[in-house]
């Protein structure tokens, strides 16, 4: 599936839900989905601080693709993070740095990117973004 | 409870809009008030009909809008119990205000090696700008602490203060624990040494009734925007003794008698602080939100509160796995708790999803969230035109949070 596809997918996904209870409880759910990231990982280096929860991301090149691993101390910010590694994950620099990311404005989610948040949320976008920027060049030299 | 909560609510249009699925529940008035009509009208009324600046023109509606701010000043003076109209500073908050004062003060009191004593409990902008201080003047920032139900340990303070004491910048209601701290003591016994005492009353001057004389403090400041007034206004309370001997803070229009490229000789009080055009029509709302709850009771408001903030508590003590934060004695209405072990910032988005609004994350006082070794709480700070029945849609809110996470 194309990194579109996932996120039509998704968005279908939740259209099922009509009530925002449901829904968070299927961000809580998919969170658990969320590939761990490894211990060594969870480094400050890999931090992205918010005041209001914590977010982990680690980036590693493997076959030409990158393959994300993340984390959060709070549920719904991990549950939204599930997601997004579930539409950038295993994909080639260039797909990631020609995606543009619709599906959580789509779900109703967008609120979680306002700074105001300040849940890593929307650093994290960016630092995915940079990976896909450095890793890219890297392949290209 | 002898307020007329219902009829209160009829002048905060904003409480009775309807988000998600039902009726806002606003419990985050730590963070900021929500304005009464009287205060809306005021600022429509000045913004169409009287806007003009302030101690400039010479026109009718400078005029009319100086005198205006100019009884706001009045007004405060005399809702505050200070001596003199020029004792009262218009900044832009609580923030500023401190600011204000630890420059100010830092420079013409502080030299290297001097000691300023704040509290564990202080918010960021009750630390930050003496940080600032200390570290231009090489001066030396000492803390008193808190016990485990977020009490000041008084008994430490004699032991804090040395002769190289040069102020002492506490907070009269911890905006995270709620605690009420004994404030008139503590300037009793700072007095005794001559060090002078300034009061942050961002989350006291709402609450309760502030007599600067009867306490007896140095500065107290507060911000506009949490007593039911507009953003962007503030009020420095200080003894005309220390405010004449401080330089000014900023320099600009306003605060200056003559100005040569020689010599510039600066204004008198108040002027001397409020430079450039001030924020006369913040003033004149605030003056108003002051003027509403004056016309409430404070004592009501103070009565009322407590009995809210006792019922909230022991409503969200009764669910299990909840810890709250801050157990004063003394105590406003703000409550700070976890649940279980589920994030704050998970409790908060739930709650915002059934119409409920509190605050999440560090307060802005991060060395509280390090003494209970916590990311964050939830906090829930309650006015007098909350009800019971929205505590008891909070607490069922914190259920269904349970219910979720679990």
């Amino acid at each position: 599936m194309t990194i579109n596809e996932i996120q039509d997918s998704i968005i279908e996904e939740f259209s099922l839900f009509d009530d925002w209870l449901d829904k968070y409880n299927y961000i809580i759910e998919i969170a658990k989905d969320l590939p761990e990231i490894a211990q060594e990982f969870k480094t400050n280096d890999n931090l992205i601080t918010g005041c209001q929860s914590k977010v982990w991301l680690n980036a590693e090149l493997e076959n030409n693709k990158i393959r994300f691993t993340a984390d959060s101390d709070a549920i719904i910010t991990k549950g939204i993070i599930s997601l997004l590694v579930k539409v950038y994950d295993n994909r080639t620099p260039q797909e990631i740095m020609d995606s543009e990311i619709y599906f959580i404005k789509k779900i109703g989610l967008e609120e979680n990117l306002s700074p105001t948040r300040a849940n890593g949320l929307l650093s994290m976008m960016k630092k995915i973004k940079l990976y896909a920027l450095a890793y890219n060049s890297k392949l290209n030299n | 409870m002898s307020l007329d909560v219902r009829k209160i609510r009829d002048d905060f249009p904003i409480l009775k809009q309807n988000l998600y699925s039902g009726q806002l529940v606003y419990f985050d008035n730590g963070a900021t008030t929500q304005k009464p009509i009287q205060v809306l009208d005021i600022l429509n009324e000045y913004y169409s009909k009287h806007n003009s600046n302030i101690h400039r023109g010479i026109h009718y509606l400078s005029e009319k809008t100086t005198q205006a701010y100019e009884k706001a000043r009045t007004n405060i003076r005399k809702f505050l119990n200070a001596k003199l109209d020029e004792e009262i500073i218009f900044t832009s908050g609580t923030t500023e205000g401190i600011n204000l004062i630890a420059y100010s003060f830092g420079e013409k009191y502080i030299h290297e090696g001097d000691e300023i004593i704040v509290t564990r409990m202080e918010h960021h902008s009750n630390i930050v700008p003496w940080q600032m201080l200390c570290e231009r003047k090489k001066a030396k920032l000492k803390v008193l602490d808190f016990d485990v139900h977020g009490v000041l340990k008084i008994e430490e303070l004699d032991s804090l203060i040395t002769d190289k004491t040069k102020i002492i910048s506490l907070t009269h209601v911890s905006n995270t624990l709620g605690t009420i701290n004994p404030v008139k003591e503590i300037i009793q016994k700072a007095h005794a040494k001559n060090i002078p005492v300034l009061i942050d009353g961002a989350q006291g001057i709402q609450h309760q009734d502030v007599d600067v004389q009867n306490l007896d403090c140095d500065f107290y400041v507060f911000s506009g925007h949490k007593i039911y007034g507009p953003t962007g206004i503030g009020v420095v309370y200080g003894k005309k003794e220390y405010l004449d001997e401080m330089p000014p803070y900023k320099g600009g229009g306003d605060m200056i008698k003559t100005v040569t490229f020689e010599k510039t000789v600066y204004n008198d009080l108040p002027f001397k602080f409020e430079a450039g055009t001030s924020n006369y029509i913040g003033a004149i709302g605030l003056d108003h939100a002051i003027r509403y709850i004056s016309d409430i009771g404070l004592k009501n408001i103070a009565n009322y509160e407590a009995e809210l903030a006792k019922y909230a508590t022991n409503q969200l003590s009764n669910i299990p796995g909840i810890t709250i934060y801050g157990r004063a004695e003394e105590k406003s209405s703000i409550i700070s708790f976890l649940v279980d072990n589920i994030h704050h910032f998970d409790v908060g988005m739930v709650l915002d999803k059934m119409n409920i609004a509190v605050r999440t994350g560090t307060h802005c006082t991060q060395p509280i969230m390090d003494f209970f070794e916590i990311s964050g709480t939830v906090r829930a700070s309650l006015s007098f035109y909350n009800t019971v029945e929205e505590i008891d849609l909070l607490v069922e809110g914190v259920k269904k949070v349970k219910s979720l996470f679990n």
